[in-house]
Order: C-alpha cells, then structure tokens, then sequence
C-alpha cells in the first residue's frame, strides 16, 4: 500500500515531462512518455490489487479501506485537511477502469494522432487528465476530491478544444466548461454545507457523522444531497446540464473516448457512490437521482434516433447509459451501477475507438449519410463494433447484458414506473444502435461503398481486439466495489419482467432491421416529420431554451452594462488628464515674451501673497 | 523735505525703471530692443541697491552695484552673440519665430 | 536757496529726465535713437547716484554702463545694418493695442512694489560713501565677489566669442542687395582663400 501515491503521480510525471519538453521532444519518445507513464500506473494498480485482495481475504472488515496520508495540506482554523488517498473496493474498481481502459485508449491515440502537427501537447493533456481523473477517484477528503474535480474539467476544456484554430471548437470547449461550472458551484456549496454541519470533510468522517446527526428524511441531508447531485450531473452531462456532450465531440475521438465515455462523465456516478450514506438518509434525493437517470436515458435516446454523425450518435448514447447508472443508484442497485459503469467503459471506449477507425478510413469523414457497406472492406472495425453493439444493446450473454438486468430488475422493485421507463430505454437503444449498425456497415447506396484506405499504424487495431474481448467476457468478474458499497436487496421479480427486459431489445433489432435495411413501414420513420425531427434532434430544444433564459438576457445585462457607473472613474481619470494636458500645453507656445508675461504674473502674485498675508 | 525722504523716492524711481524696463521687455518683438529693456531693468535693480547702501551707510549696496553691472556687461555680451547667430539663420531678429519649444 | 533745494531741485529733474528718457526709449522704432536714448538715462542715473552719495558707482555707470555696453549695443546694430525697412517692421510690430496688457502688468507690479515699499518713517539719511571706502571693502569681505565677477566676465567673453564667430560664408543681408560689410573671415579655409588669391594676385 504503501506505493499507492504512485499511482497518480505517474501519470504527472509524465506531464511534467512532457510539458517542459515544450514541443521538442520526437514523437517516438513522447508516445513513450504519454503511455508508458498510464502503463506503469496500471501495473502498479494490479501489484496494488494484489495486495488489496490478500489483505481482504485475512479477514477484511467489510466495506474498510486503506488510507495513506502522504502531508498536511490545508490547516486553517477547525479545517485540518491532509493530502491523503483511500483505498476500498470502489476506488479500486474505478482504477481498474481508468488506467487500463486509459492505457488502451492511450495505445490507440498515439497511431490515432500520429499526423497531427501538436502530438505531443495531446499526450500532456491527457497524462494531465488522467493524474487528475485519479486524484479524483483516490481521494480522502472531499477538498481534494474537488481539487481532481475541476482538474479533469480543466483537461477536458483543452481538450475539447484541441484543434482550437476552429473556433467552433473554441466554442464548444468553452459551452462544456461553463455548463460543469455550474454544476461544481452546486458542489462547493455542498461541501460547504457538509462542513458546516458536520466539522470535517474527510469522506469516511462525514460518513460516520452523518448517520449519526441525521435521521432519515431530515431537511438538511436532502439538501445537501441535492446540492451533491448538481455537481454529479453538471459532470455526467445528465438533465439538465447535459447540453454540452454533444458538442464536446469537437475533440478527437480517443478524446471523446476516455473523457467522456469512460472516465469523467462517470466522476458524478462515483461521487454519489462514494456519498451514498448522505444520500440514502434522504428518499427524496434518491427519487430525485433514479427520476433525473429515467429522464435522461429517454430523452438521450429519442435524440440518438435522430442523429448523422456518427460521434454525436455516441454522445447521446453515452447520456442515455449514464442516466442508466443514476437509475440504479437510485434504486439502490449501487453495485450493478458500478458495474455498468465499469463495462460500459469498455463497451464505449471500444465504439469510439472504432468509430474512430472508420472516421480515418475515410477521410475524417463523419457523416454516417455518406457512409454504409463498409462491412467488406473494414472487417476489424467491423467486428469490433458489432461485439460494442451487441453489449449496448446488453443482449446475453455480453457483459451488457450482465451489468443492465439487475439494474431493470432493481428498478422494478422500487417502483414499476422507473422499470417501464429502463425498459423502454433499452428499446430505444436496440433502435438506434441498429440504425448505426446498418447505416455505417449494411446498407449499400447506389453508388456502392464509399472510397476507404487502411490507417497506418500497428497501434490501431489491438486495442480494439483487447477491448472487445473484454466487453465479452467481463460479465463474469466479481467487482471489487462490491465490497464497499451495501448490497443490494434480493431481486425476486415476476418472470414476465426478466423476460420482457431481454426480448425488447430483440424486437428493437428487429424493427431496425426492417426499417432500415429493407426499408419498409417507412411511416415509422421519423424522418418524414420534420418539426418533430428538428425537435429531438436538437436534444428537446435545451439549447434554444438555456440560450434564451441565460445566455440571452446574460449578453444583454453586460453589454447595458458596458459604460457603468463604475467605468466613469477610471474613463474619468483618463478625460481629466487630457483636458488638463491640453490646458497646460497651451501655456508652452514657445513664446518668449509670453513666457516674461507669466513671470511677471507671479511675480505679482507672489509679492501681493508676501504684502498682504 | 529732509534727507530720508529722498531714499524712499530713489525707491518708488527705481520701480517706475524696472516696470518701465517690464514694459519694454513684454512689448517690443525685436531683439535687440529686448536686450535694451532688460539693460534697463538692471539698472533699475542697481538703483535699489544703491538707495539702500547710502541708506544704512554701507558699502554693500556699491558692491551690489558692481556685480549687477558685471552681470549685465556679460549677459549683453552673450545676448548680442546670439543676437547675431540668430539674425544669419533667421534673417530676420524677430523672437516670436524663436517658437520651436512649444508643446 | 538753501542747498537742500538745489538737491532736491537737482534730484527730481534728473528723475524726471531719466524716466522719460527711459519712455521714449521703449517706443522708438530706430534701434540707434532708443540707444541714444537709454545713453541718456544712464546718465541721469549716474549723476542720481552721485547724488546719493554713491560717486564710484556713478563713475561706473557712466564707464561701464554708457561706455561699453551701449557702445556694444550700437556696434551690434551697425553690423547688422537692417536699414530703413527695419524701422518700417519694428511699426508694424507695434500696434497700439500691443501695449495695454503689459502697462496693465507693469502699473500692477509698480503699484504693488510701491504699496511694499510702505511708510517712509524710520528711513535714514544720504551718506556718502566714498571710492576709499569701497575698496577696503572689496578688498576685504568682499574679494571673492572681485574673482567671481572675473569668472563670469570670462565666460562671457569666451561664450560671446564662440557664439559670434562665423565659419561658413556670411549670408546675405536682409534688406539690401549688395552688401557693405565683407566680415573679416578667421577661418581657416577663407585664410587659405585669401592666401591663394595674393599668391595669383602676385602672379
């Protein structure tokens, strides 16, 4: 345990390297570099592992973890901060994840990158990424939570907006910071909050005080649990910040694929977990969470239905399995939501990668209109995306499948409403999966398959393979989170809902297939309504509506408020040194007599001042 | 009228001189008539110093005297210097069109 | 007549023969009448400094003051010969309402200067302080006045000099074509000139 401090700053090492290279380094190093450094952390996750597992079976106490504090950090009145790490299950769960998912993605990216003329600034960026993502994951106190909070925000700003010579991308990078920031704001004042009430920040102080201070269905915990859920979903791009994931696609695509499939957009996931004590002593903040899941898979997944670019497809996908974790945490399912979180980081991650491929293969081409029968002539992408398909669709016996039922399940036992709903969101997903499936690799257009060359590089293709290896089989690991976080109760469900939550999504193939490939019941197709159409596409009018209700009325205070009370002081200062100046420069015409003139002036003046005072 | 009387007005002389001198000075656009007034107002200034030596019966304001004649031969001798320097650039002695300092 | 009423009789003319001296000095248009006329005034105010009992000062004004640097005035005018036409300008740089702003000035500073001059009540007499006395005193505390006036004399001559000597070839002079004056030239290249046209002239 006691290297568990190099498990982030690894990865800070090698950014720091990497930043005082400043751009001379040789691509060959700093790919090096940039995945030696995940890769070193990832091993020392396993040895840490290791040592987890042996500890845990002499008999671990259930649900302990390990704490090493590396120095004091912040000690200022009652607050007495160190900077510590923790251990348990769940952070060495999400460490799984990250590093070996970040070490895939890492391998990829560098064949993935390979032409672009800023190699090296992508590597800094991201080995920043994943110091903070880790920071995040290991902390023990919630400062320092927060502290990897913003750090991944910070990376994920610059590396949305990587190409910044667009400035859509400029755009879109600045839209995802400033929709998280609100979401941190609700978080800070959460934490401020927990302090106030409950005199530490430590996460398994708070824990412990918590159920001691409270009682279920207090106001303050509620709050509280509110204030922590903003900031879940400022991150994890849930309802209502979710506005900016879709744009967030302006990145590369390994980009899309770390950040925001598989690491950040889970930190809200992880934050709730990690907090769940305040959260189960408030029902309405658990309603609350499984509500804003439900909503935000269905509305993801209308808006999936009606998207062209292939990323943009991803993106809504990845909301939509994101409100799935916030449903099954609040249903209490913390485990299956950990789980999801975990296989659809690998089923993700292997989608964008591999949509990621085909996007090269074509010319960075992203338009799934301009693509369809690729099957032939990119058979690993092929594969690949089919296997990630088949795990979001969750059909048995993938991983997906695996990591959805108990969530379906859970739902049904707290309430049959939050099960129809997951129910329905799996046939939405079975649709519009489908529809990418044939549209990309399927259906041929008139003009036969569009134009592909194979991408240069070795790195390309195993990750995927490695990937969708894992997608398959990961349903048969036990997660180590489990240990840490409360079981959830038996599951004894009717037989019809088992039963219905495997066969709609097979009847979602199906109509797919009907619709798509052989192209009948057409009437289905909500392409022929094209206010509806427009309606979903633009994710249910979010957009339009927080620019009308913020941003509009935001401009407009600013720009009446460009020449405000406050401007006159120093436009004032400015106005009266000119007068002055132009005052006093017409006293120095030059002139010799007039200077004489003057002189006498206070000649006069001086003498009268002496005679008459 | 006594003695005493006579300083006071060899005073209220001298500054009728030295504003006279003033005058000169403020109006005239010539040079050379600049330097003239200035003599005069120098020797008003000599005035006053004189007035007031006989007054307290010193020598003082005889030695003043001297160094105001002194300073004034100088000053006339550098004045008519540039007097000359002035007129062969110009070709013309008059000090208004001495104006490039200005701002 | 007492000899306090030749005094004072004496005193106050000369007075009045120096300020008006003085006035039709600051109005004249011709630089070599203003001179005569400021000649005038020093000289009335040497004989009221003789009268105040001051005859070494009176000597040096008429000297010094009437002697040398008016007659440096008027060489300086001579040589730079403006002719009639300056007379001509220095009117037309004389209007009449250029004169109001600086009486006004001026009656204020004498007004001013005399109200400070206040009431003559604890004023002395005239005492005569003769050449014997005033050169004790130079020689005594005051000789380092004597050496600095010959520092500043020096510098003047020096300053004067190199201001007035002329290295190029002199300009045409304003108002009249053909000129009167050929400046002797001391510099080398004129010399060298010179020395080359007697050797042709010889030749």
């Amino acid at each position: 345990m006691d290297i568990l401090w190099l498990i982030p700053t690894l990865p800070l090492l090698g950014f720091t390297i990497l930043v005082l290279s400043s751009g001379r380094m040789p691509r060959e190093k700093a790919r090096v570099v940039g995945i030696g450094s995940i890769a070193l952390s990832f091993m020392t996750t396993l040895y840490i592992a290791t040592q987890y597992y042996a500890a845990a079976s002499h008999g671990l106490d259930h649900g302990a973890g390990f704490t090493v504090s590396l120095w004091p950090w912040i000690v200022a009145g009652d607050l007495n901060l160190n900077f510590s790490l923790y251990l348990d299950g769940l952070s060495l769960s999400m460490l799984f994840v990250i590093t070996g998912v970040g070490t895939l993605i890492h391998i990829y990216a560098s064949g993935y990158m390979w032409d672009d003329p800023d190699y090296t600034r992508f590597f800094t960026y991201m080995n920043l990424f994943v110091a903070a993502m880790l920071m995040l994951v290991l902390a023990d106190n919630l400062v320092l939570m927060f502290l990897g909070w913003e750090g991944v925000g910070l990376c994920s700003f610059l590396l949305i907006g990587f190409w910044y010579k667009d400035p859509e991308n400029g755009f879109a990078a600045r839209k995802a910071f400033v929709v998280t920031r609100a979401g941190d704001t609700a978080f800070a004042i959460g934490l401020f909050l927990l302090f106030r009430e409950l005199g530490s920040l430590e996460i398994q102080e708070i824990l412990h005080r918590a159920t001691d201070e409270w009682e279920v269905g207090a106001n303050m915990p509620t709050l509280i649990a509110i204030l922590l859920l903003g900031g879940a979903v400022g991150k994890s791009a849930q309802l209502p910040l979710q506005t900016w994931l879709p744009d967030a696609m302006a990145g590369p695509t390994p980009v899309s694929a770390l950040i925001h499939a598989a690491t950040m957009v889970t930190a809200g996931v992880y934050l709730i977990a990690r907090t769940h004590p305040v959260f189960l002593l408030s029902p309405t903040a658990m309603t609350l969470v499984a509500s804003v899941g439900l909503i935000t898979l269905l509305i993801a997944g209308f808006t999936a239905l009606n998207q062209w670019d292939i990323k943009r497809v991803l993106a809504y996908s990845t909301m939509s399995q994101i409100g799935y974790m916030f449903l099954a945490l609040g249903v209490e399912a913390w485990d299956s939501s950990i789980f999801h979180l975990m296989t659809h980081a690998l089923f993700k991650a292997l989608l964008f990668l591999t949509a990621g491929s085909i996007i090269l293969a074509l010319h960075h081409e992203q338009d799934i209109r301009k693509m369809g029968g690729l099957r032939k002539q990119l058979p690993v992408p092929f594969w690949c995306f089919l296997i990630g398909s088949a795990c979001l669709i969750a059909l048995p016996p993938t991983s997906g499948f695996w990591s959805k039922e108990p969530i379906l399940l859970a739902a049904w036992e707290v309430d049959p409403v939050f099960w129809a709903g997951a129910v329905l969101g799996a046939f939405l997903t079975a649709i519009y999966t489908t529809r990418l499936m044939i549209l990309v690799f399927f259906y041929t257009p008139e003009g036969g398959p569009p134009e592909t060359h194979e991408p240069k590089g070795w790195q390309l293709h195993p990750p995927l393979i490695i990937l969708a290896a894992l997608s398959l089989v990961a349903g048969a690991f036990q997660l180590p989170a489990a240990d840490a976080l409360p079981h959830a109760h038996e599951h004894h469900p009717p037989l019809w809902v088992e039963v219905t939550g495997i066969l709609l999504p097979l009847v979602g193939i199906f109509i797919g297939y009907q619709v798509f490939l052989k192209e009948k019941w057409q009437g289905l197709r909500m392409a022929n309504q094209q206010g509806l159409r427009d309606f979903l596409a633009k994710g249910w009018g979010f957009d339009w509506l927080y620019d009308a209700l913020l941003v509009k009325p935001f401009l407009t205070l600013a720009r009446l408020n460009r020449n405000d009370l406050v401007d006159l002081v120093p436009k004032g200062v400015v106005v009266a040194s000119t007068q002055c100046y132009y005052f006093f420069s017409r006293g120095q015409n030059g002139q010799l007599r007039f200077y004489v003139a003057t002189m006498a002036a206070a000649a006069i003046m001086i003498i009268s001042l002496a005679l008459f005072t | 009228m006594t003695d005493a009387v006579i300083i006071d007005h060899a005073f209220i002389l001298a500054a009728i001189l030295f504003c006279l001198g003033l005058t000169g000075v403020l109006v005239r656009r010539n040079l050379v008539f600049v330097l003239i007034s200035l003599e005069v107002m120098l020797n008003a200034a000599g005035l006053a110093f004189i007035a007031a030596g006989s007054a307290w019966g010193q020598a003082d304001g005889q030695i003043m005297f001297l160094a105001v004649v002194t300073l004034g031969a100088a000053e006339v001798a550098v004045g008519l210097g540039l007097t000359l320097l002035l007129f062969r650039r110009f070709n013309s002695i008059d000090i208004d069109q001495l104006n490039k300092l200005k701002g | 007549m007492s000899a306090i009423f030749f005094y004072n009789f004496i005193f106050y003319s000369t007075a009045v023969i120096a300020v008006v001296a003085t006035l039709l000095m600051i109005t004249r248009h011709n630089a070599v009448h203003a001179l005569l006329y400021l000649i005038i005034s020093s000289l009335s105010m040497a004989i009221i400094f003789y009268l105040l009992g001051a005859p070494f000062a009176a000597v040096l004004e008429v000297i010094i003051y009437a002697g040398a640097v008016m007659i440096l005035f008027v060489f300086v005018v001579m040589m730079l010969n403006l002719g009639h036409r300056s007379v001509e300008q220095e009117a037309a740089w004389l209007p009449a309402k250029g004169w109001i702003v600086p009486s006004i000035l001026a009656a204020v500073l004498l007004m001013l200067l005399v109200a400070g001059l206040g009431e003559p009540e604890n004023l002395r007499g005239v005492h005569l302080v003769g050449v014997k006395e005033v050169g004790i005193v130079l020689f005594g505390p005051y000789l380092l006045v004597v050496e600095l006036a010959s520092f500043l004399l020096l510098a003047g001559l020096v300053g004067a000099y190199h201001l007035a000597r002329r290295s190029t070839p002199p300009t045409p002079k304003y108002g009249d074509a053909q000129s009167h004056f050929t400046p002797v030239s001391d510099s080398e290249a004129d010399e060298a000139a010179t020395d080359q046209r007697i050797e042709e002239g010889k030749a």
